[in-house]
């Protein structure tokens, strides 16, 4: 993931050249740009809506619609915690209250240390290995607190830091 | 090669006779061995892929690469056991396995011929007997694979494996040797109906398609899949995703459409690998693009990414998503068949229905209305997932008792616990309580007992699942996957979710559960969307067969089955707690106090109920009350 800072605008100039003009094909170029930075820079809005000959608020509503579009930036570790009904009745909700007290996060949030992000998801679609959590694209399952926690350590959060 | 016609395709077909002659057990040849490693997801999440590229490596090692070929296949149907591989063509399927198992593999198996019998499958049902063969397993042996019957058997990021069983020959004689009226008569004569959830009959979709006028038609395939604890269309396209591009030819031929578009969600990286592949090397055979296995017949198609909304799965929804707006559903008629993408006609077929066309085609409608019940015909894949011991994708004939599926098939509820329910439908589905098991896979009985059939999703719930809470998470769901755009489903779900919600936390009132049916009714007949039209029936199924369970929550502010959070509480059994302090230690809200030595307690104030004391104590000294 990319830090607001650092941002190639350059780059992200290029990939809304591609689709100039199209402007069925805002979807694609928001999850192109979504999927090179991790976010749609607010920024980067105005241009967008130019160069597909849309209105910004159209490009913003489309943003706000979709859950795999976002325009705040994410965590270098993104921790997906399944919600689904196989997690559900395994005792997924009590293993989420776990993490966000562990994480010192709330659903949707990053640290101030763009480290980590905690999301939750409707399923992971791996329901055998329930409860399970991703983390960026790795799979972990049949979770229990003190799992959570040696997990959570190996990516560099160790107890009681926030 | 290049673009090739009926004739190259059968030519490359019938060269592969040998290779799965091997694969399906019926020759020997010169000790020739395919090591079919489970590659889908669920395996890869299970770490698959060091086992596979330790196999690799140890038998080029050993100088074995000529006789022993080492294939990844899209199998992960039976889950549990992940990862796993099939030995053809003895059949033997070895499970659980790790990077240090291949070298007995390797020097047991392959050379010395012999079982590695720890890794074999063992039968929990019958005092852990082994059993060598996968398809001597009772999970596989009681299920009937048409749409994953390539599940073990092929490499699909290889189009010649698939062609060898008999991929685009259904195609070829829809392309070449039959009429459209053909086509759609024998796909109305199998019966089949949309696997996607609602259950239309696919045939006369397609006919509604075929008669609207207009050049330029569309055929989609919706792999959105967004109903949580469903994986069955995941797997069909990793495992076999020629079968969906041959069906969408079909449909396309049938209904004169020349483009198409795969709607699918973008957290299905997998998929849309092996989905590209297979439409990168279907263009090169010129089974994609202009003059299909030369019949004069053009179909090109393309991949949409779903940027993750729900409602999307929904097919007016879909097709606005694609044309790039906030994709919410819109009034019907005009229905898809008249007014679709880009407001020309449209075909819109799940992945699984999609899957199940060539062979229809190529096996004739009647063979496949010979499958199931008098309406409902053909297979269903369910996921199978929850509290049971076997996990995964099970394919089973129309007709087949829930009972045998849970039991038979899923080897019953771990550790002796009691069924209490089978969910089934997802969010727009409902519970089927234990005494109405015998309820058959079919359309019609399952909706009898407020439940659909759904997508495929089957949760098994047991004695510690409380079926209020359960109804609250599905309304939980729906609440917040509604678009917003009519009234009854955006209220509506709110206000019924409040209800449930005060209900899980004691302050229901016996006027709930009237109030609950009356809005669900409401919802129900005034939504716009399926979305809407369905959302009530978690609650109403649980209502129907667990009112005894609402009425604990209100009358006695109780669950009997201590999961709603405000009405249990943790304690520390004072015999049991010996003072060692751990669960002190793991608590992340610090609720635990307690010299070392003396009985700890739990300060119900503060503790947020997370279980992590429980999970730590080796005295099972921390009781849910
Ligand atoms: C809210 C909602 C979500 C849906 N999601 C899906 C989905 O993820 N996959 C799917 O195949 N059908 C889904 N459907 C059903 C589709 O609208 C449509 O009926 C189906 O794709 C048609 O294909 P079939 O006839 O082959 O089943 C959904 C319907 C609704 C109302
Ligand atoms: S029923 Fe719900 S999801 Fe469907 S259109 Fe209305 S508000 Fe949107
Ligand atoms: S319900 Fe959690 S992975 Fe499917």
């Amino acid at each position: 993931m990319t830090k607001p800072e650092e941002i190639d605008w350059g780059q992200l100039e290029a990939i809304i050249d591609k689709h100039r003009g199209e402007s069925w094909a805002l979807i694609p170029l928001l999850q192109d740009i979504q999927e090179t930075f991790g976010y749609i820079p607010e920024e980067s809005i105005e241009t967008i809506a130019e160069a597909l000959n849309l209105f910004a608020s159209q490009v913003q509503g489309v943003i706000s619609f979709y859950a795999g579009l976002s325009l705040k930036p994410k965590g270098k570790y993104v921790i997906k915690a399944c919600r689904g009904t196989a997690c559900h009745v395994k005792g997924g909700r009590s293993i989420l209250r776990y993490m966000k007290k562990e994480l010192g996060l709330d659903e949707g949030e990053t640290s101030p240390d763009y480290k980590f992000t905690l999301e939750t998801v409707a399923c992971l679609g791996a329901c055998f290995l329930a409860p399970a959590m991703m983390v960026n694209r790795a799979y972990f399952g049949k979770l229990s607190p003190p799992k959570v926690t040696s997990i959570l350590a190996e990516y560099g959060k160790k107890k009681g830091e926030d | 090669m290049g673009r090739i016609n009926r004739d190259q395709l059968n030519e490359i077909k019938s060269r592969g006779k040998g290779i799965i002659d091997i694969r399906l057990g019926k020759t020997l040849v010169d000790g020739e061995k395919h090591l079919m490693i489970g590659g889908g997801t669920a395996c890869h999440a299970s770490r698959s892929e060091p086992v596979r590229d330790a196999i690799k490596k140890e038998i080029k090692k050993r100088g074995l690469s000529q006789r022993c070929k080492v294939i990844e296949t899209g199998n992960d149907s039976f889950a549990t056991l992940a990862p796993v591989m099939v030995i053809y063509p003895e059949g033997v399927y070895y499970v659980h396995l790790t990077p240090d198992d291949v070298d007995d593999i390797v020097s047991q198996h392959l050379i010395d011929g012999k079982l590695v019998e720890r890794l074999l499958y063992k039968d929990a049902t019958d005092n852990d007997k082994p059993i060598p063969r996968m398809m001597d397993i009772p999970y596989f042996s009681n299920q009937t694979l048409i749409t994953l019957r390539n599940l073990t058997l092929i490499d699909p990021e290889n189009i010649d494996d698939a062609i060898y069983r008999d991929a685009y020959q259904g195609a070829a004689k829809a392309l070449i040797d039959i009429t459209t009226e053909e086509i759609i008569n024998q796909v109305k004569i199998s019966g089949i109906r949309g696997r996607g959830g609602a259950g239309f009959p696919t045939g006369m979709k397609w006919q509604f398609a075929a008669q609207a006028e207009g050049d330029i038609k569309y055929v989609l395939c919706n792999a959105d899949e967004g109903d949580p604890g469903a994986f069955m269309d995941r797997s069909v396209l990793e495992a076999d995703p020629h079968a969906v591009l041959e069906g969408m030819i079909i449909a396309a031929k049938a209904i004169n459409a020349h483009q198409g578009y795969i709607y699918c969600r973008a957290e299905y990286p997998l998929a849309i690998k092996r989905l590209t592949i297979a439409i990168e090397q279907a263009r090169r055979y010129g089974l994609l693009g202009k003059d299909i296995l030369g019949s004069g017949f053009d179909f090109d198609l393309e991949i949409y990414q779903g940027a993750g909304a729900f409602v999307c799965g929904e097919e007016t929804a879909l097709m606005i998503s694609i044309e790039g707006k906030r994709g919410m559903p819109r009034p019907r008629p005009p229905f898809p068949a008249q007014e679709g993408l880009w407001k020309k006609p449209t075909v819109l077929n799940n992945v699984e229905t999609l899957a199940n066309i060539p062979q229809i085609i190529l096996n004739g409608g009647q063979w496949y209305a010979a499958i199931g019940t008098e309406r409902s015909k053909g297979t269903k894949v369910f996921a199978l997932a929850g509290k049971v011991i076997n996990s995964g994708l099970v394919e089973v004939p129309m007709g087949m008792p829930l009972k045998n599926i849970v039991y038979d098939i899923g080897g019953g509820i771990p550790e002796n616990k009691q069924l209490k329910a089978v969910q089934i439908g997802g969010p727009s589905g409902g519970c089927i309580p234990s005494d109405l098991l015998d309820t058959v896979t079919d359309y019609e009985a399952i909706t009898g007992t407020g439940a659909i059939m759904g997508s495929g999703g089957m949760v098994v719930m047991d004695e510690d699942n409380c079926m209020v809470d359960i109804a609250r998470f599905f309304m939980e769901f729906c609440q917040e996957e509604s678009c917003g755009k009519c009234t009854p489903c955006r209220e509506g779900t709110k206000r019924m979710l409040e209800i449930v919600t005060k209900i899980t936390e004691g302050r229901g009132e016996i006027d709930d559960i009237a109030t609950l049916e009356e809005l669900a009714d409401m919802v129900k007949d005034s939504s716009l969307c399926g979305l809407g039209q369905t959302a009530p029936n978690p609650v109403l199924s649980t209502i129907r067969h667990f009112r005894d369970e609402y009425e604990a929550h209100i009358k006695d502010k109780r669950c009997p089955a201590h999961v709603c959070k405000a009405l249990i509480t943790y304690i520390i059994v004072e015999e049991k707690c010996p003072g060692c302090g751990k669960c002190k230690r793991v608590c992340p809200v610090e609720a635990i106090t307690g010299e070392k030595k003396v009985v700890h307690k739990i300060d119900p104030e503060k503790c947020i109920k997370c279980g992590a004391c429980i999970a730590s104590c080796k005295f099972d000294a921390i009781e849910v009350v």
